[in-house]
């Protein structure tokens, strides 16, 4: 009974069934679009084969046009295991190299972002001038200004891990202004009529009701926030022709047709990413619970 | 002791000026306890914001204790209870009380000390670690009350603070506000919209009608000050609800139906 339980609470309750399944149907989708994909390939560099024989060859090309996931997390165990961290060849590094920027720049963003939110909110011309300006900022591509930046900041000096902390900046601020100014104005007319019958002063009016109000829209925010910094990052390793970083490492990949390169990048970016959100998603739910709001 | 002389009060809304309150006149002497009522519209809750500095007249004269409506708030003349609790729900019973203590900047054995007297006062002993979603409506606005009371403003000022809560809770705090109301000899202004409520709690009862929001009649109360539920039915309490009630008719009477 208690086995079935189990297994009806891991099919209705949980989401571990589902994901999987999803998962399923993808990886058979994928190998299915690899043959057709990589058949080509397979006919140029080997003659007289049978069906199965090319489409089991289709799978494990050396640089195939869509490799597969086993090639992917081959290369990926490869790169992260069995290589020296400070190795050039190291996933880890490259993907340290990354993780800074994207860090760096989320800190930025989010002190930006509160900072502007905080004018908005407690001045009238900022409030009527600022926002068309912070949401301009991003219907310019970001691969349009990315460039720009690297260089202008390369030409007095500048490079390295600034100029990409100043892009993922860039696109993670956005998310925190809308956010905060939506928290900071969370509270009802009550409570602000309240604090003024305590003759509270707008220092008080902050930090005792608007910023506490603001917490659940700031980890929202945080959440969107940092996963535009780390695309920030990796869109900033692209145009300045850098040497390390996951960015740097898809487009080596490019130059030199190394799909698999390319595709293990990608997937550490998207693990980087998922990990990143996650960690706050916990630090989100320890905090709510801390402050009671969420029960 | 509040004055109100000549008080008028209009909005500027995207419709045109509002006249929420017309030539209002009234005083309250130390010690009242003062009903407005009045259907939606009659200007009870903007008076009583008013007195709180919450709103500017824009002619005549408020003073509270002898200052203008923006001193008597600096100087903590009076607490004020909103329709809703308003308690922040980060914050335990204890915490939220001790929010207007924090800002007025009290010592901590004192903030103790008032924080202990007040949920005395309310009858919250027990619920002081509790948060406000695990409390009752009745126990959050008597939270609301115990914050409101914290400081000892001689004032309290209540905008329908039962208007939210079913009739046998709001009776029950009905009576404890009266009690309250006996213990620490407060002044207080009560707006709300139940006859009945209006006659049980006050020793003066003013109504007032709308469009423009003004006083059709102030009824002293004739009801000795200590009460129970049960003078409801006496004869006494039922002629007063009467004239409440024609008074609160008179003043639709110049209205097109």
């Amino acid at each position: 009974m208690k086995f079935f339980n189990l297994i009806y609470s891991l099919f209705f309750r949980s989401n571990f069934f589902p994901i999987v399944f999803i998962l399923t149907v993808i990886g058979i989708f994928w190998y299915l679009i690899a043959i057709p994909m990589n058949t080509e390939k397979v006919e140029r560099k080997f003659k007289n084969l049978n069906s199965t024989e090319k489409i089991i060859q289709s799978w494990n090309l050396e640089k195939p046009k869509l490799p597969t996931p086993h090639q992917i997390v081959k290369e990926i165990v490869n790169t992260v295991f069995f290589k020296k961290i400070s190795s050039k060849r190291s996933l880890v590094y490259h993907g340290w190299i990354t993780l800074e920027a994207t860090l760096a720049g989320f800190f930025l963003g989010t002190v930006l972002g509160i900072l502007l939110a905080l004018g908005i909110v407690h001045n009238k011309a900022m409030d009527l001038s600022l926002m068309p300006w912070v949401i301009a900022s991003q219907t310019v591509p970001i691969l349009a200004i990315a460039p720009m930046i690297i260089v202008v900041m390369n030409s007095v000096g500048v490079t390295g891990l600034l100029p990409k902390a100043i892009i993922s900046m860039y696109l993670s601020f956005f998310p925190v202004v809308v956010g905060m100014v939506k928290g900071l104005r969370s509270p009802d007319q009550i409570q602000i009529d309240q604090m003024r019958t305590w003759s509270a002063s707008s220092n008080q009016l902050l930090w005792k009701l608007r910023f506490p109000s603001s917490v659940p829209y700031l980890f929202a925010s945080l959440k969107v926030g940092i996963a535009a910094s780390l695309v920030g990052a990796i869109v900033g390793e692209l145009p300045s022709g850098a040497i390390a970083g996951l960015g740097a490492r898809m487009l080596a990949g490019t130059y030199y047709g190394q799909t698999i390169m390319i595709w293990s990048a990608l997937f550490a970016a998207a693990f980087l990413a998922a990990f990143l959100v996650i960690t706050i998603n916990f630090i989100q739910n320890y905090t709510l619970k801390k402050m009671a709001i969420l029960t | 002791m509040i004055s109100v002389k000549d008080v008028d009060l209009i909005f500027e809304t995207n419709d045109g000026p509002v006249h929420a309150l017309k030539d209002v006149s009234l005083e309250v002497e130390e010690g009242d306890f003062v009903s407005f009522i009045g259907p939606s519209g009659c200007g009870k809750t903007t008076l009583l914001r008013a007195i709180a500095a919450l709103e500017i007249p824009t002619k005549g004269h408020l003073t509270i204790n002898g200052k203008s409506p923006d001193d008597a708030r600096i100087d903590r003349e009076y607490g004020y209870v909103f329709q809703a609790a308003g308690l922040y729900p980060w914050r335990t019973v204890e915490g939220n009380i001790k929010l207007p203590l924090e800002i007025m900047g009290y010592s901590q054995t004192e903030k103790k000390e008032r924080i202990q007297k007040v949920i005395e006062l309310v009858e919250l002993k027990g619920f002081e670690k509790k948060f406000p979603w695990q409390l009752s409506g009745g126990m959050q606005q008597r939270a609301s009350i115990a914050r409101a009371l914290a400081f000892d403003a001689n004032i309290l000022l209540m905008d329908e603070p039962f208007g939210a809560l079913d009739e046998i809770v709001r009776d029950r705090l009905n009576s404890e506000l009266l009690d309250l109301w006996m213990q620490t000899k407060k002044t207080i202004c009560f707006v709300t919209h139940s006859i009945p409520e209006a006659v049980f709690l006050s020793t003066k009862i003013v109504v007032m009608s709308p469009r423009p929001g003004r006083i059709t009649d102030v009824i002293k109360s004739t009801l000795p000050n200590k009460r129970e539920l049960n003078i409801r039915d006496s004869q006494e309490f039922i002629k007063i609800a009467q004239r409440v009630r024609e008074g609160l008719k008179s003043g639709h009477q110049d209205e097109v139906l």
